[in-house]
Order: C-alpha cells, then structure tokens, then sequence
C-alpha cells in the first residue's frame, strides 16, 4: 500500500521534469525579487546596526533564504483540490482504494522534490553568486534547517489542503485561495521577518501557524537563532504539524457527507 | 466609434449577468485583491516604523508613490485582463472566433476579459494618494489635477502597451515563456524610489520593463525630489511609444497567426 503513495511522489516529480523550463523563468524571478529586496534593505540599514535582532549581514541571508526556501514549499494543491470538487473528478477519488489527501500530500512532495533540486538548489548557488549571502558554517545549523524546511512544507501543504477542501463548502473558492496566499507570504515572514512587525502584530503571530512557515527556519539558517533555541522552534513546528491534522481529519470526514457536484 | 461604445455596453452587461451567479464571493474577491496589494504597502509601513528614510525620501512620499502606482494599475488590470490568452484564445482556437468578427480583434479580447471589480483599488489610491497629498502639504490647483490626469493616462498606456506586446508573442508561439510572470514580479518595483537600486535595475525599469513611469517618476513631480523629476514629464511621451509598439506588434502577430488547428 505505502509503495502505491511512493509512486504518487515519482509520478509527479516526472511530470514536473517534463515540465522544468516553466521554472527556469522562476529562477530569474525569485533572484530578482531577493535583489530588489537586498537593495530596500541596505538603503533602510544605512548607518543602523540591528533591526528586530538582524544584522545588515544577517537580513540579506534572510532574504535569500526565505525566498528560496519559498521556491521550494509553494505548491497549489488548495487549487488542485479545489478544482477536484468543482469538476467533480473527487467523486471518483472516493470510491479509490486510497486516501485521497494523503494522496495529494505525496504529489505535493514529488513537486517539493523537484522544486528543491531544480528551483531552490540553483537558485540559492545564484544567491550566493551575486549577493553576499553568509552560509551557516555549524554542521548543526544546517541538519536543523533541512529538517526545518521539511516541516515547512508540510505545514504550508496542510494550510494548502485544508483551504483547498473548503470548496466542499462554499461554492467559489477563489478569494479564499487567493487571501490565504497573502496572509501566507505576509506572515510567514517571506516579506518583512516577524520580528520587525509592531509589538502587538508579533505578539498575533506567535499563536498562528504562519511563523513555522518561513520565519523559524530562516532565523535558524541566519544563526539568529542557535543552540537550544533550535529544538525550541523545531518544536513549534511539530506542534503545529500535529495540531493541524485534526481540521483537516474533520473537514474530509464532514466532507464526504455533503459533496455537491456543479455541473460535474 | 457608435459602434464600439454599443459593444462595450453589451459586453459590460454580459459580465454583470455572469458575476451575479456568484455574487457572495464578489466582495471576497474585492478584498483578496485589496489585501494582495497592501502586502507592498504594509511592507512600507513596517521598515518606517524602524527607519526615518528610504534613500532619502520619507514615509509620507514613498505611500504618495504607492497611492499614485495603485491608480493606474486599478484602471489597467479593470480593463487589461490578458492573462489566460495564450490558454483560451490560442490553445482552445478562440482566436479564430474573434478573427471572423467586424471588430479589432485587440478590443474584442479585452472587453471580453473585462473585471471591472479591480477599479476599486484605484479609489483606494486615490484616498491614499490624498491623505499624502494633505500630509505633504503640496498645493493643489486646476493644474496639479490635470498634470495628475495625464500622468495616469501615460501610465496606463505604458502598462498597456508592455502587456499587449508580451501577450501578442503567444501568436508566435503557444509553449508558456514565462515573462508574463516575470514582468508582474517586476512591475511593483517602480513603486519604490528609483535610486536605491544599482544601476542595472534602474536601466530595466525605466527603459525596457519602464515600470518607474507607472509609480516613482510620474508621481516625483508634485514632490520635492529633484533626481527623477526631469522624467516625470516623460511618461506620457513614453506612454505613446509603448502603447503604438504594443498595438503595432500585436497586429502583426494577428497577421501571421495561423490557429492552433484544434
């Protein structure tokens, strides 16, 4: 049975192969989105040190990081389940001998594994080509970050998934999709690190799950966070992990007792 | 042009009749929009509350800048709504439907992707641009108004004319280029003022991708920056360049269009 989801990961990553010069484009993008970001960045350190506990130094690895780190968790499974409901195809996905989001957990990987190795991969070598990005030079900083950067996928895919089978109900799930990205990349941390948000902002933040996205594992990967601050962040990502199964348990369970096919 | 306004009136009725199926999720849609442009405004809003400047310019000229962008990109992204061409229109053989009909083709596939929703992004703009505009304590005349018209309108063409041209490439080739995308990642950088960046950057946004004229040079006018000011009264010269290149180029890919033969 787990070979059949393993084969769901292969399949996708093929496809995605099939599909890679879509991303060569991508590459050019996130470079430049960190170049533009680098430049506001240096013009607002000036002659300031620290800003919300980052060096200037600092700050520009976070920007590349995140943005990098984005390249690879980003996906549209909230789009691809959405359309699922809307065409009906989901109906289908019943009546398989599969859990259909666990299904779509593993074709989130396979395109995880194919943006990691073609997306992230290069375009953080370009990063550090023609940004000063500072790598972590602690061997432990670096097996916390990809352990890290995993959890974030996951718990951007659960995000995904969870808005995703919101079109079980209500019937246009547009700006719904389209309002979860914002809030993602607003308080992930991809635009502004958490830690310079206003005092009350920051103080919202550490009770939603949007922190463990971006924010955590960039602050480890800048050395902003070390030591046994790590498992303390590794754990809030976990708990976030664990606690976020339970909605989306609930909402495909109550789901299966109200599909309304438009059209389908 | 009797004609023309007919068809925009029965198009605009057209649309109302498709979005009332799914009215409870227009104000939802409004507000995503909204919320997706005020990533950039909260982003401002944050690293003021950490700094005085931006490469000399202060918090209330920078919102000035990004009210002004917000105008001319509500109008364009109302009306200019190209981004599923290549899918719909050349894929799916639309294109030829369109072709067989009186009208310039350019203007049948914007009126039929009208979303005349996003409008409201520019009033917003507008609000924000006269909050700065009272803050600032710049005076305000007939003048003042009418440049602001103009530099709107040149605005608008260049937004365009630069995404006519890149949508008429899908006449010569159906495989996605990927510089739609990029293009919408760049755009948003003329909001920021110009002189932070390196050299490179400046060149691409004020003469290749010439976004700098939808946001920091036409709105350096009415402020008391002298840098950009000189290129201020250039954007509705570039405005007509880019708009008559854009126009010019996607009539010639509509006449070596030869349909996708589906």
């Amino acid at each position: 049975m787990f070979s059949a989801y393993l084969d769901f990961i292969r399949i996708r990553f093929l496809m995605m192969l099939a599909y890679r010069v879509n991303y060569y484009s991508g590459i050019l993008i996130y470079t430049l989105n960190i170049g533009v970001y680098y430049f506001t960045w240096q013009a607002i350190y000036g002659s300031q040190q620290t800003l919300g506990g980052f060096t200037a130094d600092q700050m520009t690895t976070y920007v590349a990081v995140s943005w990098m780190a984005r390249a690879f968790y980003f996906n549209n499974l909230d789009r691809e389940i959405a359309n699922d409901i809307r065409d009906g195809s989901v109906a289908i996905q019943f009546i398989r001998p599969y859990n259909y989001v666990f299904v779509k957990m593993m074709q989130g990987l396979g395109e995880g594994l194919f943006r990691l190795l073609l997306f992230m991969g290069p375009g953080m070598i370009i990063a550090c080509i023609l940004f000063p990005v500072k790598l972590p030079t602690d061997p432990a900083a670096w097996t916390a970050f990809l352990f890290m950067l995993l959890m974030s996928f996951l718990i951007n895919s659960q995000i995904n998934i969870f808005t995703g089978l919101l079109s079980f109900f209500v019937e246009n799930n547009e700006g719904m999709m389209r309002m979860k990205r914002v809030l993602v990349d607003l308080f992930s941390g991809v635009i502004v690190p958490i830690s310079l948000f206003p005092g009350w902002l920051s103080g919202i933040m550490k009770f939603l799950p949007f922190q463990a996205i971006t924010f955590l594992p960039s602050s480890v990967f800048t050395g902003r966070i070390q030591g046994t601050g790590i498992w303390q962040v590794l754990g809030i990502q976990l708990l976030w992990f664990t606690i976020l199964i339970l909605p989306i348990f609930l909402m495909w369970r109550s789901a299966r007792h109200r599909l309304f096919v438009q059209g389908g | 042009m009797v004609f023309y306004t007919s068809l925009i009136w029965e198009y605009m009725k057209n649309y109302i009749k498709t979005k009332l199926t799914y009215r409870a999720d227009f104000w939802v849609e409004v507000l995503s929009d909204l919320l997706f442009q005020a990533t950039n405004l909260i982003f401002i809003l944050v690293i003021f509350q950490h700094t005085d400047s931006l490469g000399g310019w202060s918090e209330a000229e920078v919102v000035f800048v990004y009210g002004y962008f917000m105008i001319p990109y509500g109008i364009f992204m109302s009306f200019i709504n190209l981004w599923g061409f290549s899918e719909r229109y050349i894929v799916k053989g639309e294109m030829d439907r369109v072709l067989t009909r009186p009208a310039h083709s350019l203007f049948q596939v914007i009126l039929e992707n009208i979303d005349p929703p996003s409008i409201i992004g520019s009033f917003v703009g507008a609000v924000i641009l006269g909050i700065c505009w009272v803050q600032l304590d710049i005076p305000f005349g007939i003048v003042e108004l009418l440049v602001l018209i103009v530099m709107v309108i040149g605005s608008v063409m260049i937004y365009t004319g630069v995404y006519t041209a890149l949508t008429a490439i899908s006449f010569f080739s159906d495989a996605p280029t990927g510089i739609l995308p990029l293009m919408f990642n760049i755009q948003g950088y003329g909001r920021y003022p110009i002189t932070i960046y390196n050299r490179l950057i400046q060149v691409v946004l004020t003469w290749i991708a010439p976004f700098a004229f939808v946001g920091v040079y036409p709105a350096s006018y009415f402020l008391d920056q002298e840098i950009t000011k000189s290129f201020a009264l250039l954007t509705p010269v570039m405005g007509i360049v880019f708009l008559t290149g854009g126009i010019l180029f996607w009539n010639y890919g509509v006449r070596k269009y030869r349909g996708a033969g589906s």
